[in-house]
């Protein structure tokens, strides 16, 4: 299992459009994917789950992936963070 | 007004003016009642919530297509997440589970399930998650009328009065191409979406009706006095007949005035006023050309900021500003930057105990140098044709437009050694909003090429009354003497600076306050599409010289009784058998 913690960089924060992104890339591989914040454990294949999430810029997330491609999973998804979801 | 008495008299807020008689529409997005009911036939009930998924995904990807073609691709992503929605794999598979284990009937499951994430978005303190939650309301009440296979109403044939608790921007983009003929909502105020799209559309709109939707019924017939606030639900024989004897007029009167849209804003001796408009929503510029608009007094930004649901970039908005400077041309365009924060939805995560004191407007800006900069080199890009002006939001000191100067300077050289063309020499105004800036004009005027004074703000600071505030909003008063004489201050030292001033507050749309702006010397004012051709016909009927004996009058002034009553009486003395009686008092 790959754990790491992300910041939100982008002014606008985690908003609807990166919220689909994320599931969008995330739907592509097989491994379970979590996102933490706030005692609240989020399923991030689900668009209306990360929608829940209210990440303004500053805030940090815990992500885990794990199964067979989860690395190649953890990186796509971390690089679109560290872009900051290509807002920046 | 006798008809107020009656029973079936609503009153609420003057949203967009105009008188309609026409069948009510309700608009009823909650769901009656969802039972709680066990089930037998578990396979009926999941074909039943799979078929209701199906037919949710063809009606949206129908509104998604509408609100690309409409709003553009940015905003049209909300719809998007909202169709993925009806795909989530975790969302469907615990809606499933539950169904086959809990043996419930699936729109109690769904409502229940749904309803789970939304408590959780409106416990969080983002303001922005609240109208998330509205969205995902949306689709949970798509969702459960499926099941229940009623035919989702929004094909509307007739003219109808729409009655809603409050409209989303998925409702304003359906029913903007329907035959709506007035707007009437429990909530909201003269921003909400239901009053912007009724005055961009023009049709009346009383928003604020408290319990509109509990006291209307479909098809009642209504009554709705967009000048007034006031609706009327099965009006008597007599109500009936004041109201078409009203809209006789009103048709009557649209018809002269429309005769004034080439002609100019100029008094019986000769004084001419410019009048411009306020342009919020895209579709409005239609209506703000009808109307012999010249030009745009005031474009405000942040609406884009809202449909792209995120900081548009440099490209983005030189579209959008390119767009409008080209179909208004040779009129001019006056563009305000992001007036970001106050009672505007700051995007980024502060929490501020007083935000009409915080950061925002110049301040906001000065602090996220880059979205200034991709804000300044849009407009300049856009200002090709020289039909652009730019203006700068909640100025309160004289380093702020030095320091908002030196930026757009940098962009213009930027732009230079980029070889792409803008207007070098571009006006850029600022907005009198904050006293200190009133204060401070004559300083101001010699860095800045116009001036345009923002009421709204004005008179709130000035008087340290929050509009929003019911406890106290009656102590906010245009005709009180300090905001008089400070009027006076600003446009007299404006004057001598040779710097022009122009309104663009709702003081300017108040046909009673026009006698009074234009004897107190200003250029121009700014004003919605719908207003123009009442402020035309008031101006073309003033006499400069008589108004200044009256405007001298209320300088002296100490009350804002004293005031409110000699600006009635010259009104009405004026104009009483005109077509202003559409508004009472």
């Amino acid at each position: 299992m790959i754990e790491k913690t992300v910041k939100i960089i982008n002014n606008a924060g985690l908003h609807t459009r990166p919220a689909a992104t994320i599931v969008k890339i995330a739907s592509k591989y097989k491994s379970e994917f979590f996102i933490y914040k706030d005692g609240m454990n989020i399923n991030g294949k689900s668009i209306i789950g990360v929608m829940t999430l209210a990440a303004a810029k500053g805030s940090e997330l815990k992500l885990t992936f794990e199964g067979e491609d989860e690395k190649e999973m953890a990186e796509e998804i971390l690089d679109y963070f560290n872009r900051g979801f290509d807002e920046l | 007004m006798t008809s107020e008495k009656k029973s079936n008299v609503y009153k609420g807020i003057a949203a967009a003016p105009g008188i309609a008689i026409k069948p009510a529409y309700l608009f009823k997005k909650d769901i009656e009642i969802i039972n709680h009911e066990s089930i037998s036939d578990i396979e009926e009930a999941l074909l039943s919530f799979n078929e209701a998924l199906e037919k949710s995904k063809k009606e949206l990807a129908k509104v998604f297509s509408l609100a690309v073609d409409k709003l553009g691709d940015k905003r049209a992503a909300l719809f998007e997440a909202q169709i993925m929605i009806l795909d989530d794999p975790i969302l469907i598979e615990k809606i499933v589970n539950r169904i086959k284990d809990e043996k419930m009937n699936p729109e109690f499951i769904v409502n229940d399930e749904i309803s789970k994430y939304q408590e959780m978005m409106i416990s969080s303190h983002e303001p922005y998650m609240k109208e998330r939650s509205q969205d995902i309301e949306d689709i949970k009440n798509r969702i459960i009328r499926n099941i229940r296979k009623k035919k989702w109403k929004s094909r509307i044939t007739e003219e109808v009065i729409v009655v809603s608790e409050s409209l989303t921007p998925a409702d304003t983009v359906l029913f903007s191409r329907m035959k709506v003929a007035g707007y009437i909502t429990n909530f909201g105020g003269l921003t909400s979406h239901a009053a912007i799209v009724a005055r961009s559309l023009d049709v009346p709109a009383v928003v604020g009706v408290h319990d509109a939707t509990e006291n209307i019924n479909d098809g009642d017939l209504l009554i709705i006095d967009g000048f007034n606030g006031i609706v009327i639900v099965n009006p008597t024989e007599e109500q009936l007949k004041e109201y078409k004897d009203k809209l006789k007029k009103l048709h009557q009167l649209d018809k002269e005035l429309a005769k004034l849209k080439d002609k100019k804003a100029i008094t019986k001796d000769g004084k001419e006023i410019n009048i411009y408009a306020n342009l919020d929503l895209t579709e409005e510029l239609e209506i703000i050309i009808q109307n012999g608009a010249e030009g745009i007094g005031l474009m405000r930004t942040e609406q884009i900021f809202q449909e792209y649901e995120t900081f548009p970039s440099e490209e983005q908005q030189t579209k959008v500003y390119t767009e409008f400077a080209e179909k208004l041309y040779p009129l001019p365009l006056t563009i305000r930057a992001f007036d970001i924060g106050g009672d505007k939805v700051l995007p980024v995560d502060v929490q501020e105990p007083n935000p009409m004191l915080g950061w925002r407007g110049i301040r906001f800006l000065l602090d996220n140098k880059d979205l200034f900069i991709s804000q300044i080199k849009a407009v300049l890009r856009a200002s090709k044709h020289k039909n652009v002006k730019f203006m700068i939001p909640m100025i309160s000191s004289f380093s702020e437009i030095i320091r908002a100067k030196k930026i757009i300077q940098q962009c213009k050289d930027d732009l230079t050694n980029e070889n792409i063309v803008y207007d070098e020499h571009i006006e850029i105004g600022i907005m009198i909003e904050v006293p200190s800036a009133a204060l401070l004009i004559k300083d101001f005027a010699a860095e800045v090429d116009f001036f345009s004074i923002g009421t709204n703000d004005l008179i709130q600071y000035m008087l340290a009354v929050d509009r929003g505030n019911d406890i106290v909003n009656s102590q906010y008063q245009e005709f009180h003497p300090a905001i008089i004489r400070t009027l006076h201050f600003i446009i007299a030292e404006a004057k001598k600076a040779n710097t022009t001033v122009t309104m663009c507050g709702e003081m300017a749309a108040d046909f009673r306050a026009i006698p009074l702006l234009v004897g107190l010397g200003l250029d121009s004012i700014s004003v919605s599409g719908a207003v123009i051709p009442y402020a035309k016909s008031i101006i073309r009927s003033l006499e400069y010289s008589q108004i200044n004996e009256f405007v001298t009058e209320c300088l002296t002034c100490k009350t804002e009784e004293e005031i409110h009553e000699k600006v009635n009486k010259f009104y009405f003395s004026n104009f009483g058998d005109s077509s202003h009686e559409f508004y009472s008092k």
